[in-house]
């Protein structure tokens, strides 16, 4: 199991909520949890990936996450379980969508 | 003036004949029974003799390729298979053993790795790898086989043959071998006193023996929805909105696959809420895929013409004559070659997965270490430059190829047809699909080929999808635009992070690269829930329970 961490600028995300999971591990599909925590302008990732030996890929992915989200002030943790960059992509811009959905402000 | 020649100008013909008395005076006639099978081959088969064992990606004349496989080697030997498929492990037996040596094909999937093994150990020679078009037209010139060996579902007393829904290509063989003075052996499942419709006339049929089990036939088309992927409704939600519905493609033919059962599963959900039905898709060339149930339920399509069946279909495809080709007795009647052929004339489009694409557009599903051929996805994922006859969809392709210039934009005008690539850029365990060079390069030597084996020539592809987007082929305008529109839709893989990024978003601008948000779809639209059917028990209903899958795909 390789672990990936990032910390990304990436802007404020406007809404509070408790902890959110998304997503379900096994069947190609990607588990991410997202927390508030890190200061409001910055985007906490980390990744578990069975798959050794393509940090550039995820490095290349989460950082066009940060650029093109509204992921300042969480914290992702994104259990990857072998999936794609095109399923962790999606995925998180799913999580994103349902955190601003179901947030409490 | 030259002397005229005297040529014995039936010695093909009373070579036959000699070979029909030996197993005569063996006391052996038409009806063969199965335990002297192996007897008639060695009677009637002859060293170096050509052979066409039949067999595709679904149905096998598994008996009869047993039977050959337990040939005295001694006495039948270096035979030359002329084949579609080679599938079983008998058929690699046979050159393990010796009985056979040459290979002329189309497909090897499943025996791919051992095939590969003989090639390097001396024991066989591939002289070529075929479509399946190309092979069938070839047993009519170069390479009529001298002893056909094939699988019917029924004989009836007088020796007719029917061949039920997998029909396949069996009439292309028995064509070839019949009238070229050749020796056709059929396996067939049962004797009926009358059958339901005759495929095969008795004439065309030597021999016909009952095998002791019915003949395989391999559920190929069969895709479970609950596999598909998010992913995979993404794409086929950029394919609907930003190939079908734009170019106004009504007929076409889809590869297997998920990605292109993700489509079938959408067009009466998504395609209907674009306003696509009877606008798009309503003509085919496909076999009886369970996926097209609900989008047939839901008056999509008018026309399916098949290759072969599908398990399982048979009561479905025998309620739906409006749609499918069925004899009198109502079952279908399917025909590898003439779908093929009109896969190629009369499609507008062909939309496949690959394993493989270059950054010319070069697609290949041969990758090191394994010799599999392509079947029919080079017939159909090409241009048929023979095609005269306009439509809609082929004119507009046209049009944007002349503007693309890449045959000159004064030129004359001509239509084009579409090929459509569709690829996740990552395949299972992080295998990128993109790549600066195929695999296939290095499988030209080792294989004896002249030239890499390629399934889709790039000059041929119009359009490739992918997760990040379609790139249209035909707007680009130089090589070097093809590259960088090819690397656009890339993803993460190697080729597409050493795009250049302003070319990119100015192919963007120019239309030649659209991703989902300039075709106004919201990728996280893109969801399961848009499946007409999300399990095979879906399909099953959808069908009025008409749809019997096999076993394997009953999980609940």
């Amino acid at each position: 199991m390789e672990h990936l961490d990032y910390e990304l600028p990436s802007r404020p995300q406007p809404h509070r909520r408790e902890p959110l999971l998304v997503g379900v591990v096994g069947s190609g599909n990607c588990e991410l949890l997202l927390e508030g925590g890190p200061p409001a302008d910055r985007c906490r990732i980390s990744i578990k990936t069975s798959a050794h030996g393509f940090a550039p890929i995820w490095t290349a992915v989460v950082a066009d996450f940060a650029a093109r989200a509204a992921a300042g002030g969480l914290q992702i943790e994104i259990n990857d379980v072998g999936a794609t960059p095109a399923v962790v992509s999606l995925r998180l811009d799913q999580a994103i969508e349902a955190w601003e959905e179901s947030a409490n402000v | 003036m030259n002397a005229p020649l005297h040529l014995p100008w039936d010695s093909l013909r009373r070579r036959r004949d000699g070979r029909l008395a030996r197993a005569k005076a063996l006391g052996l006639d038409k009806n063969v029974p199965a335990e002297r099978v192996v007897q008639l081959l060695e009677t009637v088969i002859e060293p170096g003799d050509r052979v066409c064992l039949e067999g595709n990606n679904q149905k096998q004349a598994d008996f009869l390729a047993r039977a050959l496989a337990k040939v005295d080697p001694q006495r039948v030997h270096d035979l030359h298979l002329v084949q579609s498929v080679v599938a079983l492990a008998e058929h690699v037996a046979l050159f393990e053993q010796g009985i056979a040596r040459e290979l002329d094909f189309s497909f090897s999937g499943p025996q791919g790795t051992r095939l590969a093994a003989l090639v390097g150990d001396g024991k066989i020679r591939i002289n070529a790898i075929h479509t399946y078009l190309e092979l069938f037209a070839r047993y009519f010139v170069d390479l009529t086989p001298n002893v056909a060996l094939i699988a019917a579902e029924a004989v009836d007393d007088e020796g007719n043959l029917y061949t039920g829904p997998n029909t396949e290509d069996t009439p292309a063989i028995v064509e070839a071998t019949a009238f070229k003075n050749g020796i056709v052996i059929a396996q067939v499942n049962e004797r009926r006193q009358t059958l339901p419709r005759v495929d095969i006339p008795a004439g065309w049929v030597n021999y016909v023996v009952v095998a002791p089990k019915p003949n395989y036939i391999e559920p190929l088309f069969t895709r479970d929805p609950a596999l598909i992927s998010e992913i995979q409704v993404l794409m086929a939600m950029l394919v609907i909105k930003g190939i079908y519905a734009e170019y106004g493609v009504k007929s076409l033919n889809h590869g297997i696959g998920f990605d292109t059962a993700a489509i079938e599963l959408l067009l009466p959900t998504y395609g209907e809420s674009l306003g696509l039905k009877g606008k798009v898709c309503t003509h085919w060339a496909l076999n009886p895929h369970p996926a097209l149930i609900p989008a047939i339920e839901a008056g999509f399509v008018q026309s399916v013409h098949s290759f072969g069946s599908e398990l399982g279909m048979e009561r479905y495809v025998a309620a739906r004559p409006d749609v499918f080709f069925t004899g009198a007795d109502g079952s279908l009647r399917s025909n590898r070659a003439f779908c093929q052929a009109a896969g190629h004339y009369a499609c507008d489009l062909f939309i496949g997965s690959t394993l493989q694409i270059d950054l010319a557009g070069n697609s290949s599903t041969a990758t090191k270490g394994r010799i599999t051929g392509f079947g029919g996805a080079p017939n159909m994922g090409a241009d048929a430059r023979g095609r005269r006859h306009e439509s809609a969809a082929w004119l507009k392709a046209g049009t944007e190829a002349a503007q693309g210039a890449q045959h000159g934009a004064a030129a004359m005008p001509r239509g084009r047809k579409l090929v459509v690539q569709m690829v996740e850029t990552f395949r299972e365990h992080m295998a990128p699909a993109f790549v600066e060079r195929l695999d296939a390069w290095d499988l030209a030597a080792p294989m004896g080929l002249a030239n890499p084996p390629v399934m889709i020539y790039g000059d041929d592809v119009t359009h490739i999808v992918t997760e990040e987007g379609i790139a249209n082929l035909l707007l680009c305008r130089d090589l070097a635009e093809r590259e960088q529109a090819i690397r656009g839709v890339a993803g993460y893989t190697e080729v597409g992070l050493g795009r250049d990024r302003a070319k990119v978003e100015e192919l963007r601008a120019r239309g030649v690269i659209r991703r989902a948000e300039d075709l106004g779809i919201a990728r996280r639209m893109a969801s399961r829930d848009l499946l007409a059917a999300r399990s095979v028990k879906d399909l099953v209903h959808a069908s009025g329970g008409l749809y019997n899958p096999p076993s394997r795909f009953r999980n609940w």
